[in-house]
């Protein structure tokens, strides 16, 4: 327990969560966002520096050698881990923290069950519910994107009412154990519902949706930590937490929003579902070649490419930024247009594009690029599908009507490169592929990119102004 | 005098309500490193798990403690480094970051 009158503990406590909070203030802009990491850093430090000087802590032992080994694992997985696999690197990362908290809790309500507070308790089991299941559910989450577990959506009939009777259990086990903590035994119950929960709320939901679910998974960790915060009675817990709390639920709405969907249809509604059975009728679309295409870019004054997930599949942002180079070198204006929900996590894209060396102030943001595609000379759409359907605009019956798309359709020429005609996540046809100015470049991504930059750059010098 | 879970009460409404204002001014832009900067400050059940590890309240105390930290810190560590990795590639157009001395 801490001495709340130990005035050094206090201040390092304070520095730490003033740490965080201008952690997240640097990282509204991408100039100060690496000062936000150290602040963060630092706070963290000034966290455990606290802790291990004052909060009770008189055997450093194992903590050095677990310390190590977590700093060991966590290092590597940082060095090692690539850019695209940042959903899954967080979502095992949400796993570890996670596990820690609910196993504190754990701890903390096997030795001090015998003389606990009914508060105290019932936020105790909330904590241990909310950490168990976030494990799990983050594990799960973690083998959907790393290709580990099936990435379709697992459903059956009954399903909602299943994980209800799951939840309310938990929940009832809570209950009963803060009207009479002495009852051990119901201890594992409630630690094998939550992490039986965890599973079955988050296999339910389709690996697309699964950056929302970390998103809601993070809040989860951070509440979970808050909770433990209150059991333990320190303040630095809580404020974290509610950082965290906040956090990963605004950006799990946010996600909703750009995909135009509610919460309820992302976690409960089977999504990836939409039947695509309908038969596509066979529409001609005209097919080019990277020469045509290079010919085309050889005139254009602003080229806006779309990237998309097909682009980041086939890791084709390096060659992306090598036409970039190219064309900007001719005096054509390139721009990228970003939408919110390009790679499935908000701003991935953005990593993705910028660790391929593209400047941020080149990446645009859908509000802002969408009426300059008028003026734009030629789009090149890379392996995105969904995000450029007009449907989406017009179309009721569409599954995406309304969600914010990118209007390529209104640039003077489309150039959409893609492996063949099947058709995106959602499994709808794409009316942008059978417009007059749309033309369709088969080919992969980086294939594509690659013949792009070899047919530009033998392209004859820029005559023109 | 206040209460301690009242404190407690207090102290995590504030730090909400300050998430939300922070974290709305986060531009689309940084939604990644925002979500892995998160993650490796919600690996603050590290303090949590240092003080079960290390306070002598038993074998299954010290056990599970040491598990703990070993959990918590590969998510603080791995999620600060990654987030620095993300950030580090961020950089303006080389004429922008010529005329600011390069430092970016």
């Amino acid at each position: 327990m801490i001495a709340w009158g130990d005035w050094s503990l206090i201040a390092l406590y304070l520095l730490a969560a003033m740490g965080f909070i201008l952690s997240l203030k640097w990282l509204s802009h991408p100039t100060t966002a690496r000062r936000g990491v150290r602040a963060g850093e630092l706070g963290m430090l000034a966290a455990i520096v606290g802790t291990l000087l004052h909060a009770g802590v008189v055997d450093v032992r194992w903590i050095l050698i677990a310390a190590f080994a977590g700093s060991a694992v966590g290092a590597v997985i940082a060095v090692f881990v690539p850019m695209t696999a940042m959903p899954q690197r967080i979502a095992f990362s949400h796993a570890c923290g996670a596990l820690a908290a609910a196993l504190v809790g754990t701890a903390e309500y096997l030795l001090s069950r015998s003389d606990i507070e009914s508060f105290t308790m019932a936020v105790l089991g909330l904590e241990m519910v909310l950490g168990y299941l976030t494990f799990t559910g983050s594990m799960i989450a973690f083998g959907k994107l790393q290709g580990l577990v099936r990435d379709r959506p697992f459903v059956y009939r009954g399903q909602n009412v299943v994980n209800g009777g799951f939840l309310v259990s938990g929940i009832g086990l809570a209950i009963a154990l803060t009207v009479s903590p002495q009852r051990v035994e119901l201890l594992p119950v409630l630690i094998g519902v939550a992490l039986v929960f965890g599973v079955m709320f988050v296999i339910r939901i389709g690996g697309a949706d699964m950056p929302v679910v970390i998103s809601l998974l993070n809040s989860f960790a951070g509440l979970s930590g808050a909770a433990l915060g209150f059991v333990i009675q320190n303040p630095i817990l809580i404020v974290a937490g509610a950082l965290d709390g906040s956090s990963g639920f605004l950006l799990s709405v946010f996600m909703c929003r750009a995909m135009n969907r509610s919460f309820a249809n992302v976690l409960f509604g089977g999504v990836g579902q939409l039947d695509s059975g309908e038969a596509v009728e066979k529409r001609p679309v005209r097919s080019t070649t990277a020469e045509e295409v290079a010919m085309l870019l050889d005139t254009a004054s602003l080229v806006i490419v779309v990237p998309g997930y097909g682009m980041a599949a086939a890791q084709a942002q390096h060659k992306v930024r090598e036409l970039t180079d190219l064309l900007t070198r001719r005096g054509t204006e390139v721009k990228f247009a970003i939408h919110p929900v390009a790679v499935r996590m908000p701003g991935h894209m953005n990593v993705l594009l910028a660790e391929a060396n593209i400047p941020y102030d080149q990446l645009i943001e859908l509000d802002q690029i969408n009426p300059e595609f008028p003026r734009c000379d030629v789009a090149i759409v890379m392996g995105a599908n969904d995000i450029v359907n007009p449907a989406a605009r017009h179309d009721r019956a569409s599954p995406i009507f309304g969600m914010p798309i990118l209007d390529v359709d209104a640039a003077k020429c489309v150039v959409v490169v893609k492996r063949s005609m099947r058709s995106g996540f959602s499994g709808i046809d794409n009316e942008l592929f059978y417009l007059p100015q749309t033309m369709m470049l088969f080919a992969d991504a980086k294939q594509a990119a690659g013949d792009l930059v070899h047919e530009v750059a033998r392209l004859p010098a820029m005559v023109t102004a | 005098m206040i209460d301690r879970i009242e404190l407690g009460l207090w102290i995590f409404m504030l730090a909400t309500f300050i998430g939300f204002q922070v974290i709305t001014r986060v531009p689309p832009l940084l939604h990644t490193p925002l979500m892995s900067l998160t993650n490796a400050i919600s690996g603050i059940s590290l303090v949590g798990s240092l003080i079960l590890a290390g306070a002598g309240r038993g074998a299954l105390a010290t056990t599970l403690g040491a598990v703990a930290v070993f959990a918590s810190t590969i998510n603080v560590v791995g999620g600060f480094l990654i987030t620095d990795r993300m950030l580090k590639a961020f950089r303006r157009k080389p004429r922008a970051a010529a005329i600011r001395g390069g430092t970016a």
